[in-house]
């Protein structure tokens, strides 16, 4: 269906870009240690399925785009703009829509798959960063599109852990994301917190949510990330206790409120060094006095 | 508001036995006076507030109301004693005097400080002026102010580290220029018209100096000619004359008999003529102009194709002769040259009025401003480097790009690891995120799951119902319960901040602390590395001042009623832990300092 030419967007209109996390390693092992709080990856579907179902009801005018964060790509399973309803449900169980999501989803699956064979056992994180940008280009391209535009907003699905190698491109699509003032929701469905969700929902203003019942998870969407940007000026959503951003340093992992930080990559050491470790630049001697050996010798017996 | 001045009837003693003088008493700000009702008494008391040292008063209901200023010794032992009628009058006196004392003796006590500080190190030495501003500065800034009198006037800092954060603040003064000038009034003096009387064909013009001072100003040859004929050609008055009777033709519009004329006498064609020092100085003007700027191309402006710019005149006296070109004038041209001259300001600084000297004084500037214009020869190879550089074609030229060392990140991992220890235990979590998920799956096996899965929804669908309706009460109940409380921590709005809610003095001690603690943490951690004995000192006198906040922090947390202690320790928390820091590396350095001083025996510290 093509999009109506005069759509009327008002403040209440939403484009939901849906972050589905599809590390089949985290779903495996979901569904291999069967734990009572985890969630299995067909109910994880069929929440999400009836979520979109759900967004797109509130409003006709909303949109919904969602993109597969694999473990080797990420890719767009489903855009409620260029959709065609023209033909039925393949066996009449499940509505159009979902049987048209699930089967991109198999296809996704499947090419994500061929990608794994040759890389190493040893990635299984998912490409948080890549369907993050994936979801970025396609807003951009939407604000493109004249002023009159959806209320466009990220919900990021997570359950794998962080990929730390990611943290550059993941930093920068979430400061890009700040600057077009876009939010990225996060709902954590793993075991664990994540520190760049967490991030970036902090930054963007968006909401973190690790639901405890996995089970009700639908009630979670629904009630939380559901509501639209206007809705939350005037609604009560959980808010974080705040993030602490004090940083530890590159060397030791410890806390510091004083340190020493690299002009270029900007990589924080609790003491001078003669050259960054990451990125490789090499210091001048500012203080001869303070970075002399005498005193250092001295400090340690003293630590 | 407290009114400024107070008049009272009073009697003036010298003693408290004296019977006194009936009068008047004018209390005002800076001054005190009195004067007696008998205009033949030579008692007259003129007291400078700042000469009282300290007043005193009866008590109510003792037997008269007096007030006695005791002054300066310097300038009158004892002191002015006045009796008031009524104790009511007397407390109205007693407390304006008092008010202004204190107030004097606020600023006083500052700039005394400041005085004396400023008289230590010997780099210090203010002008009143930059004296004034800091006052200013103080007096507008509360804050500052509280700031300044606790830190330094109890001694812990000195003015000179106090301002020495500030500079900004004084800078802002500096900038400002003192004085603005007068410039030509924008008036054109076209608008000095002849007067007729009507009777006869007499007709005047009026010239102020004012007027001769622009006309110069605006015409350079009617400047050249003064300066070449008067007075040795012509006087003065014939000169204007002159002048008058150009300008006269060039309001009758008539280019003809302008010529007939010129063409008679060569000195009134100098008047009649087109300008000449003008068009080249237009000239060298133009030749100025950015070359890369195309001037051809507002030509097209329609405004500029309307005859005198929509100005109504008959058209009929317009002759379309060139040989009369060159005495003709048009209104664009006058409102353009006095247009630039209004916008040049007025460089003079001669007392208009002699005519000669506000010539001679415009020659000489005009002199210095050629020389200074021509001094900069270079400016033509200048122009024409930059004329190669804009017409250059882009395709042709090399590359622009900057060399650079492109920035190469070993391991990105580490910049994680740097934050998210801390993130994670912000929310309770102790677990790790980086935990590698179920690695004992092969990759098969683990896509082999997740296509057998949707395959298996997309033949069976979904298991209906979604949600099961307890958990989806659970899930409500839980949210709802963690929103409320959650606002009950963080407040109901993000808009209003914990601090409004604590009462008043609470907060204001609080904001109040903070400023102190960050003040003097500002110049604790400014002194490191301690390479002088000043700093040295400095040091442990900051150091000192921080902990004598220490308890008093203690003190307010302690003091909190029970419903805001928690958000009162919330508050003074950072507080706490930015002093314990500097604390620490006070005693870190303290430690490392001695064995220091051994290895540098010549006082090195």
């Amino acid at each position: 269906m093509a999009s109506v030419p005069s759509k009327l967007y008002s403040d209440d209109v939403s484009l939901l870009v849906v972050l589905i996390d599809t590390n089949p390693f985290f779903w495996g092992g979901v569904n291999t240690t069967n734990a009572s709080s985890s969630l299995s990856f067909s109910t994880f579907i069929a929440h999400v399925l009836s979520f979109i179902n759900s967004i797109l009801l509130l409003n006709q005018l909303s949109q919904v785009v969602v993109i597969a964060t694999g473990v080797n790509s990420c890719n767009y399973i489903y855009d409620s703009s260029s959709q065609t309803v023209t033909e039925n449900s393949e066996n009449g169980i499940i509505p159009a829509r979902s049987s048209q999501i699930l089967r991109k989803l198999e296809e996704f699956v499947s090419a994500d798959e061929q990608l794994s064979k040759d890389l190493s056992q040893a990635r299984v994180f998912s490409l948080l960063s890549g369907s993050l940008s994936l979801a970025l280009c396609y807003i951009q391209r939407v604000f493109r599109t004249g002023s009159l535009h959806p209320q466009p907003r990220i919900l990021c699905l997570q359950g794998s852990p962080d990929g730390p190698e990611q943290y550059v491109a993941v930093m920068n699509a979430i400061f890009s994301a700040q600057r077009s003032m876009v939010p990225i929701d996060s709902c954590v469905i793993g075991s664990q917190h994540s520190a760049f969700l967490q991030q970036a929902s902090y930054i963007t203003a968006g909401v973190y949510l690790k639901p405890q019942h996995l089970d009700g998870l639908f009630q979670y969407l629904s009630t939380v990330f559901a509501t639209d940007l206007l809705s939350r000026s005037v609604l009560e959503l959980p808010k974080p206790a705040g993030v602490d951003f004090r940083a530890s340093c590159f060397c030791h992992k410890k806390t510091i409120d004083m340190g020493y930080i690299c002009s270029v990559c900007l990589s924080i050491f609790c003491k001078h060094h003669k050259k960054c470790s990451t990125c490789g630049s090499v210091f001048g001697e500012a203080h001869p006095e303070v970075t002399s050996t005498s005193d250092k010798k001295r400090k340690t017996p003293m630590a | 508001m407290a009114s400024r001045q107070v008049v009272m009837r009073a009697k003036y003693k010298n003693s408290v036995r004296d019977p006194g003088i009936q009068g008047v008493l004018i209390m005002m700000e800076d001054k005190i006076s009195f004067t007696p009702d008998d205009p033949t008494s030579s008692v007259r008391v003129n007291i400078e507030v700042k000469s009282i040292k300290s007043l005193k008063f009866s008590k109510e209901g003792s037997q008269r109301a007096l007030l006695n200023l005791i002054l300066d010794p310097d300038i009158k032992e004892g002191g002015c004693i006045f009796e008031f009628e009524k104790f009511s009058d007397r407390d109205v006196c007693r407390d304006f005097v008092s008010r202004v004392l204190a107030k004097l003796q606020a600023l006083q006590s500052s700039v005394k400080d400041s005085k004396t500080v400023s008289e230590r190190p010997v780099d210090e030495q203010l002008s009143t002026a930059e004296m004034r501003h800091r006052m200013k500065l103080l007096q507008e800034n509360i804050e500052l102010q509280k700031l300044h009198k606790q830190f330094v006037i109890s001694g812990v800092l000195t003015e000179a580290e106090f301002w020495a954060t500030r500079k900004e603040l004084l800078a802002v003064h500096a900038s400002k220029t003192p004085k603005q000038r007068v410039g030509f009034k924008s008036a054109m003096i076209a608008d000095v018209r002849p007067l007729t009387d009507g009777r006869s064909n007499l007709v005047t013009f009026n010239l102020t100096p004012e007027i001769i001072h622009q006309i110069f100003a605006e015409k350079p040859a009617v400047h050249k000619a003064y300066l070449s004929f008067v007075p040795r050609k012509m006087s003065e008055m014939d000169f204007w004359k002159k002048y008058c009777r150009a300008e006269y033709l060039h309001k009758t519009k008539n280019a003809v008999a302008a010529a007939a004329e010129a063409a008679d006498d060569e000195e009134l064609a100098v008047f009649l003529k087109h300008d000449e020092i003008l068009a080249s100085e237009a000239r060298r003007k133009l030749r100025r102009v950015d070359p890369t700027l195309d001037m051809e191309a507002d030509q097209g402006d329609d405004y500029m194709h309307l005859p005198d710019h929509g100005i109504f005149r008959d058209g009929s006296k317009e002759t379309i002769d060139t040989e009369y070109d060159e005495y003709k004038r048009t209104l664009a041209q006058n409102l353009n040259r006095h247009a630039a001259v209004v916008l040049e300001g007025r460089a003079l600084d001669v007392e208009l009025g002699d005519t000669q000297t506000v010539a001679e004084a415009l020659f000489r500037y005009k002199q210095s401003e050629l020389a200074t214009e021509t001094s900069d020869e270079n400016s033509t190879q200048e122009r024409l480097e930059r004329l190669s550089r804009m017409t250059e074609i882009e395709d042709l030229q090399d590359s622009h790009n900057l060399p650079f060392a492109p920035l190469c990140i070993k391991d990105p991992r580490e910049y994680f690891d740097s934050q998210q220890a801390n993130a994670v235990k912000a929310l309770g979590d102790t677990e790790i995120g980086t935990k590698p998920v179920n690695c004992v799956l092969s990759t098969q096996q683990a896509y082999g799951s997740l296509k057998i899965i949707i395959s298996e929804i997309k033949e069976n669908g979904f298991s209906y119902p979604i949600v099961k309706p307890d958990v989806a009460l659970k899930v409500l109940n839980g949210l709802t319960q963690h929103l409320s409380s959650t606002k009950h921590h963080l407040g109901k709005s993000p808009q209003d901040t914990v601090l409004d809610r604590l009462p008043q003095r609470t907060r204001e001690e609080l904001l109040h602390h903070w400023a102190c603690i960050q003040e003097l943490l500002k110049h604790f951690w400014s002194s490191y590395p301690i390479t002088t004995k000043s700093l040295h000192t400095k040091v442990s006198r900051v150091k000192d001042a921080l902990s004598e906040i220490y308890p008093k922090l203690q003190g307010i947390k302690e003091s909190a009623q029970s419903d805001f202690r928690h958000q009162v320790s919330l508050l003074v928390q950072p507080m706490l832990q930015a002093l314990d820091a500097a604390f620490a590396h006070y005693d870190a350095e303290m430690q490392k300092r001695p064995g220091k001083s051994a290895e540098r025996p010549n006082g090195y510290a």
